[in-house]
C-alpha cells in the first residue's frame, strides 16, 4: 500500500489530480474495514489528516461552514452546531460509538455515500451544500444532488470535499426531529433514520415541512410529495395519514440483512405521523 | 456481618491476573514471538455436502516457500478423538459441512499463507445437503446411521397416560431457539512446535488441555508423555474452546512436524465464526396436564436438537437438556423424549448452559402459557410447583439439601417490585400519551453442577497443592482461567484451607507436563469439583506442615524452613487428591434414573423492559436476579459472572441471529452478528443466595452457566406483558413485534 500525505489543501488537490485512483483517507473508520479484509492491498491512499484548513467549523454571514475533516465528536460538541443545527449534532452523536465519533469525519461520511449515512437526513433538511475542490477550482453541490447511488457520488475525478455549508434557518422551526432507528443501542447501522423540520404559521397552517429519510432508498430522500401535501394546510389525523400514504412516492425500502421492507416503511410512517401530530416522541 | 480476612473465602479480593491484564502485560497466544515460525492458513470446503474430486495447485504460485500439510501427512488417525471419533482432522474425500478443513498451508508471512489458499482449486461432486432438523428427521438422505440421530434419550417417571386423565386443563406449546455464537473476545489460536526430544507441544487459547492432549495422542500416534499441551492466557471461551482447539492444535502440530518449524495458527473473526461450534438450535414441545388450582399433573416433552455434521459433545448437551427439561418443578408423571440429529452444517458444540438454555426457554414459557390458561399469575404457579427439599425429580432423585429455588423466587419478586410493576405497567400501557409499552417478565431455573450422572466418577479428576523447596505454594490443576476468575478462586480456597494469606499461594500454568488431569474446564464444575479437590489437597499439606513445624508458618521464610523437612531433598512435595464418589450417589446410565447431579444451583430473574410505540425497539430497563450458588467464594467475581451471563442471555433473546443459509453462516462478522454493547446492557441488581452444599468447598455450588439459562424466557414474558403478543422463538426482533401489530391492526 502506498500512502500519500499532503501537508495542505493545495498539495492534496495536486496529488489527487496526479493519482485520481487514490483513496482519500479522512478518518479511516470505513477504510479500516476494507483494509483488514485485504481489499486495499496494493492501493494508493491519500491521507488527508495533514490538511489543517479542512478541520475547522466557521461561522459566516449566511451560514455555518464545516470543514470536511471535522469529526463527529467535534460536531456533537460544537456550540454553533448545537445552537443552529441541533439535528446535525444529534446525528453526529448517533454515529457508531465514541471511538468512531472521535475518528470519523463529516466529509468522509459523505464521500463514502452509504445509503445509511447517519448525518444525511439532517443535512438534507438543512439544505446543505457540499463544497468540492479540484485543480480546476471550487464548486458547490446541493446536498440532495450530491449522491449518484449506493456508494456513488457526483464528485468528478480529482475532486475532494473541502467543506459543507449549512445556511442559517430564517426562523426557528415549531418542531424538529432526528431519530435513528438502528439495530442496537450503539455501534449500529440504521434501519431507518428520520430528520424533520416544521414551520407553522399564526393561522395554524403549515408554512413549510422538510422531512428526510435515510436507509429507505439508495440515497437519502426528502419526502417531497408529503411536504407538498401538507403545505398551507392545518395538521390533523387525516392529513397525517395521507402524508404517510405519500411516503412511498419518495422512498423504496428494501429487505436486507438488517431489517425488512415492511418494518422500515411502517416505522418511518409512524415517525412521520408522530412528528406531524406532535404526539409523543418528537422534541 | 464481620468482614472475612483479606484474601480468603467470601471476600471480593482482586483477581490475581488483574494487574497484568490492565497493563496489557498478559500474553495471549498471538503475543508470543516464535522465531522462524510459519503462519498457518486453513483451506476449507466451499460446499455443504458431497465429495472432493480433485485438489489442484496453481503452478505459477511459489509453493517452494510454503509447507502444505494434508491428510496423508497425518502419522496416526485422521480423526479428532473426543466423545466419538467421527470428525476427520482433514477431509480427503467426503464433505459433510461448509468450512470443513481440507489442508493447511504454512508460510513465514501470514498474508502469503492466506494468499496461497487462493491458488488452490478444489473440484467437488456436489450432493443435496440436509440442512434442517425437519429434513434430517425426514431421513430422505442419511448422513449418519439408520436415522440421522446422534443420540436419543428417554426419561420416564410415573405414567404420563394416567397423569393426563384427571387433568382440568391440558396446555400445549412448541418453542424454538436458534444458534448462538460464543463471541469470546479472543479468536481461536494455537501455536505448535516439536521439541528436540520429539515432544509435540501445543500452546494456545483453549479450555481443556487434556482434551487436546487426548486428541493429539491419537493423531500423532505418540505415547502420552510425548504430547504436551499448555494453556496460554485465554480471552474468553464460553464452551467454544472446549473441542475445536483439538482441530487447530492438530493442524498446527501437523504443519510443525512436516516443516520442522514452529507454527502459529490464529483465526480471524470471520473464520472463527463461520467454521467453529455454536449453541445447538432446538425445537421443544410441551404437553402439560394441570389441575384447576395450578398443580402440574403430567408433563410430556419432546426435545430435538440440531447437532450439525459431527458428534462433538452433542449427546452430552442433549443429555443435560433432557435432564433439565421439566424446569425446577415437581410433577408426578413425566416423559421426556429427546434426540439430536445430523445436518450438513458446521458441528454445534458446547456453549455456556450446554442444553439447559434451550430446555428452560421452553419450560418457562410453558409455565406462562399454563398460568394464562388458568388465569393465575405465573409467579404463583411457579411457587406452587417449585422444587424444595424432599422433591423427587424426573429421574427419581430425591433432593436432600441446598434447594434455594423458592428463596430465589421470593427474593427476586420482592427486590424487583414485580407485583407492583405489573399493576403500574398495565395502567401505563392503557394510557394513550405514553411513548412506550412497559412490561415485566419472570423466570426460574435450576442448573445441575458438575458432570452429569456418573460423569464425575468416570473423569476421576485429580488436583494437587505443592510446596517447593523455596517455600512457594502452588495449586496444580488443569482447570483453566478463561476470564471467569478460576485462578483467583483457587488461591482463596487453598489459602483458606491452609490458614494463610492468599498472596502466599500461586496457581501453576495449566500445562499437561506440570499439572494433573483435573478434567475439562466446563459444566460449572471448576469451583465446586476442582475447588473441593484443592481444599482437600491443601488440608493434606496443612497436616504435614503442622506435623513438621507445629503450625502453619505464616510467611515465606517459615514455609521455606518447613519445606526442608517436607521436601526431603526433592525440589517440591506434592499433595495430590482424586475425586471420590459419594456413597449415596447412584446413577443408571441405561434407564436414566438416579442422582443426575450431586446438587443443583437455582436462579430467578425479573426482566423489566419497554417497547417503543413508534419503532418497536425493546429497551431493557432493569434486570433483577437472585441466584443460589451455595457460597460465593469471591462475591465480586460471582456477581461479575452473573452479569456477564445475563447479558449473553439478553443478547440471545433480543439481538443475536446466526443467519444460516445453505449450511453457511452468512453473517460471520461482529458487524452483522450483533451482540449487546454496554449501551444495550441494562442496570442489574444481582442478589446472591447461599444455601450451602455439603460437598462443595465451603458450601459452593456451580455458578458459571446458570446466568445464561434463564433470562431469555423472562424477556419474552416481559414483551408479552408490554404488548400482549406471545413469541415462541427468539430473537424477539422489532421487526417481529411490528409484524404482530400490523397483523392485529392495532393502532398505536
Amino acid at each position: 500500500m502506498t500512502v500519500l500525505r499532503p501537508r495542505d489543501a493545495a498539495e492534496a488537490v495536486a496529488l489527487y489530480a496526479a493519482r485520481p485512483a487514490a483513496l482519500p483517507l479522512a478518518g479511516g473508520t470505513d477504510l479500516l474495514v476494507l483494509w483488514t479484509t485485504g481489499a486495499l492491498n496494493g492501493r494508493t491512499v491519500l491521507d488527508l489528516s495533514g490538511v489543517k484548513e479542512w478541520r475547522s467549523i466557521r461561522k459566516t454571514v449566511t451560514g455555518l461552514s464545516i470543514g470536511s475533516l471535522a469529526t463527529h465528536a467535534e460536531l456533537r460538541g460544537d456550540p454553533a452546531v448545537r445552537r443552529e443545527f441541533p439535528l446535525l449534532a444529534a446525528a453526529a452523536a448517533a454515529v457508531g460509538a465514541e471511538q468512531i465519533q472521535n475518528r470519523g469525519t463529516l466529509g468522509g461520511n459523505i464521500a463514502n455515500a452509504s445509503p445509511a449515512g447517519d448525518a444525511f437526513p439532517a443535512l438534507a433538511v438543512y439544505e446543505a451544500a457540499v463544497v468540492a475542490v479540484s485543480r480546476k477550482g471550487q464548486r458547490s453541490i446541493p446536498f440532495c444532488e450530491f449522491f449518484a447511488g449506493v456508494k456513488k457520488t457526483n464528485l468528478a475525478p480529482g475532486e475532494l470535499i473541502a467543506s459543507v455549508v449549512l445556511p442559517y434557518l430564517e426562523t426557528r422551526p415549531r418542531r424538529q426531529l432526528f431519530r435513528k432507528v438502528g439495530t442496537r443501542a450503539a455501534m449500529s447501522i440504521s434501519k431507518t433514520a428520520a430528520a424533520g423540520l416544521l414551520w407553522v404559521g399564526p393561522d395554524r397552517r403549515v408554512r413549510e415541512l422538510r422531512f428526510a429519510l435515510g436507509s429507505m432508498a439508495p440515497t437519502v430522500r426528502r419526502l417531497r410529495a408529503a411536504e407538498g401535501l401538507v403545505k398551507g394546510k392545518r395538521l390533523g389525523r387525516e392529513l397525517a395519514a395521507e402524508a404517510c400514504e405519500l411516503l412511498r412516492r419518495d422512498v423504496s425500502p428494501i429487505e436486507d440483512a438488517r431489517s425488512t421492507a415492511e418494518y422500515r416503511l411502517h416505522v418511518s410512517q409512524n415517525l412521520l405521523a408522530d412528528f406531524l401530530l406532535g404526539t409523543q416522541g418528537s422534541h | 456481618m464481620p468482614r472475612p480476612p483479606a484474601g480468603k473465602v467470601g471476600a471480593g479480593v482482586a483477581r490475581v491476573d488483574a494487574a497484568l491484564k490492565l497493563t496489557g502485560g498478559a500474553k495471549y497466544i498471538d503475543d508470543y514471538r516464535l522465531p522462524g515460525c510459519l503462519h498457518g492458513a486453513t483451506l476449507r470446503t466451499a460446499i455443504a455436502h458431497g465429495r472432493i474430486r480433485k485438489v489442484s495447485f496453481d503452478p505459477a504460485f511459489p509453493w517452494d516457500q510454503c509447507c502444505v500439510a494434508r491428510a496423508a501427512d497425518i502419522p496416526g488417525a485422521n480423526n479428532v478423538l473426543f466423545i466419538e471419533a467421527d470428525q476427520p482432522l482433514l477431509t480427503e474425500d467426503k464433505v459433510m459441512h461448509p468450512m470443513q478443513p481440507i489442508l493447511v498451508v504454512g508460510h513465514p508471512d501470514r498474508a502469503q499463507a492466506y494468499e496461497a489458499l487462493k491458488h488452490i482449486t478444489v473440484e467437488y461432486e456436489e450432493e443435496e445437503p440436509v440442512l434442517t432438523i425437519a429434513e434430517s428427521l425426514a431421513g430422505k438422505k442419511l448422513l449418519r446411521g439408520e436415522d440421522n440421530v446422534f443420540k436419543k434419550f428417554l426419561i420416564e417417571k410415573g405414567s404420563v397416560e394416567e397423569g393426563f386423565a384427571p387433568a382440568d386443563r391440558v396446555v400445549e406449546g412448541e418453542y424454538r431457539v436458534p444458534h448462538q455464537e460464543q463471541a469470546y473476545i479472543e479468536n481461536h489460536g494455537i501455536a505448535a512446535w516439536v521439541e528436540k526430544d520429539g515432544t509435540i507441544t501445543a500452546h494456545g487459547s483453549l479450555q481443556c488441555p487434556y482434551y487436546v492432549h487426548k486428541a493429539l495422542v491419537k493423531i500423532f500416534a505418540r505415547p502420552p508423555e510425548q504430547i504436551r499441551v499448555i494453556n496460554a492466557v485465554t480471552g474468553g471461551a464460553f464452551g467454544g474452546k472446549e473441542d475445536y482447539p483439538s482441530l487447530i492444535a492438530g493442524h498446527a502440530a501437523l504443519l510443525a512436524l512436516k516443516s520442522g518449524r514452529p507454527v502459529k495458527l490464529i483465526y480471524d473473526r470471520h473464520e472463527d465464526m463461520a467454521a467453529t461450534t455454536k449453541r445447538h438450535p432446538a425445537v421443544v414441545r410441551h404437553r402439560t396436564a394441570v389441575s384447576r388450582d395450578g398443580r402440574l399433573l403430567a408433563q410430556d416433552l419432546v426435545i430435538i436438537m440440531d447437532g450439525g455434521a459431527f458428534a462433538t459433545c452433542s449427546g452430552v448437551v442433549l443429555s443435560r437438556g433432557t435432564l433439565h427439561a421439566t424446569g425446577p418443578y415437581e410433577c408426578p408423571n413425566v416423559r421426556v423424549r429427546s434426540s439430536v440429529v445430523a445436518t450438513n452444517t458446521p458441528p454445534n458444540g458446547a456453549f455456556r448452559g450446554f442444553g439447559v438454555p434451550q430446555a428452560i426457554f421452553a419450560a418457562e414459557l410453558q409455565m406462562e402459557r399454563i398460568a394464562a390458561a388458568l388465569g393465575l399469575d405465573s409467579v404463583e404457579l411457579r411457587r406452587r410447583n417449585a422444587w424444595k427439599v424432599g422433591t423427587v425429580t424426573s429421574t427419581g432423585q430425591v433432593l436432600k439439601e441446598s434447594v434455594g429455588a423458592l428463596k430465589c423466587l421470593e427474593l427476586c419478586v420482592q427486590k424487583s417490585g414485580y407485583t407492583r410493576k405489573r399493576k403500574e405497567y398495565a395502567a401505563w400501557n392503557r394510557s394513550k400519551g405514553k411513548p412506550t409499552w412497559r412490561g415485566i417478565g419472570f423466570a426460574l431455573c435450576h442448573h445441575g453442577a458438575g458432570f452429569t450422572g456418573s460423569g464425575e466418577v468416570m473423569l476421576a479428576s485429580r488436583a494437587a497443592v505443592s510446596l517447593a523447596k523455596d517455600g512457594r505454594i502452588k495449586v496444580l490443576a488443569a482447570a483453566t482461567d478463561l476470564g471467569q476468575g478460576a485462578a483467583t478462586v483457587f488461591t482463596q480456597i487453598a489459602a483458606q484451607a491452609l490458614g494463610l494469606p492468599a498472596a502466599l499461594v500461586e496457581v501453576e500454568v495449566p500445562d499437561t507436563a506440570l499439572v494433573p488431569n483435573s478434567g475439562p474446564t466446563v459444566a460449572s464444575r471448576t469451583t465446586m469439583v476442582i475447588g473441593r479437590l484443592i481444599e482437600r489437597a491443601a488440608a493434606g499439606l496443612k497436616a504435614e506442615l503442622v506435623k513438621a513445624a507445629g503450625r502453619v508458618p505464616q510467611d515465606r521464610a517459615g514455609l521455606r524452613k518447613a519445606a526442608r523437612s517436607l521436601c526431603d531433598g526433592g525440589p517440591a512435595r506434592r499433595f495430590e487428591v482424586q475425586y471420590e464418589k459419594p456413597e449415596d450417589i447412584t446413577w443408571d446410565d441405561q434407564l436414566y434414573r438416579g442422582e443426575a447431579y450431586g446438587v443443583f444451583s437455582y436462579a430467578a430473574v425479573a426482566v423489566d423492559l419497554e417497547v417503543d410505540r413508534l419503532t418497536y425497539e425493546v429497551k431493557l430497563r432493569k434486570v433483577t436476579t437472585a441466584q443460589d450458588i451455595g457460597k460465593a467464594i469471591n462475591p465480586v467475581l460471582a456477581k461479575g459472572q452473573i452479569m456477564g451471563g445475563t447479558a449473553q442471555a439478553l443478547g440471545w433473546a433480543l439481538l443475536e441471529y446466526a443467519d444460516f443459509r445453505g449450511g453457511w453462516m452468512r453473517n460471520s462478522q461482529l458487524t452483522n452478528y450483533l451482540i449487546p454493547t454496554f449501551a444495550d446492557t441494562p442496570p442489574m441488581d444481582v442478589l446472591l443466595v447461599e444455601e450451602p452444599y455439603s460437598r462443595g468447598p465451603y458450601g459452593a455450588k456451580g455458578l458459571g452457566e446458570m446466568p445464561m439459562d434463564l433470562s431469555a424466557p423472562a424477556v419474552v414474558a416481559a414483551v408479552h406483558d408490554a404488548t400482549g403478543f406471545w413469541f415462541d422463538s427468539i430473537p424477539v426482533l422489532p421487526e417481529r413485534i411490528c409484524a404482530e401489530f400490523i397483523k392485529a391492526e392495532r393502532p398505536l
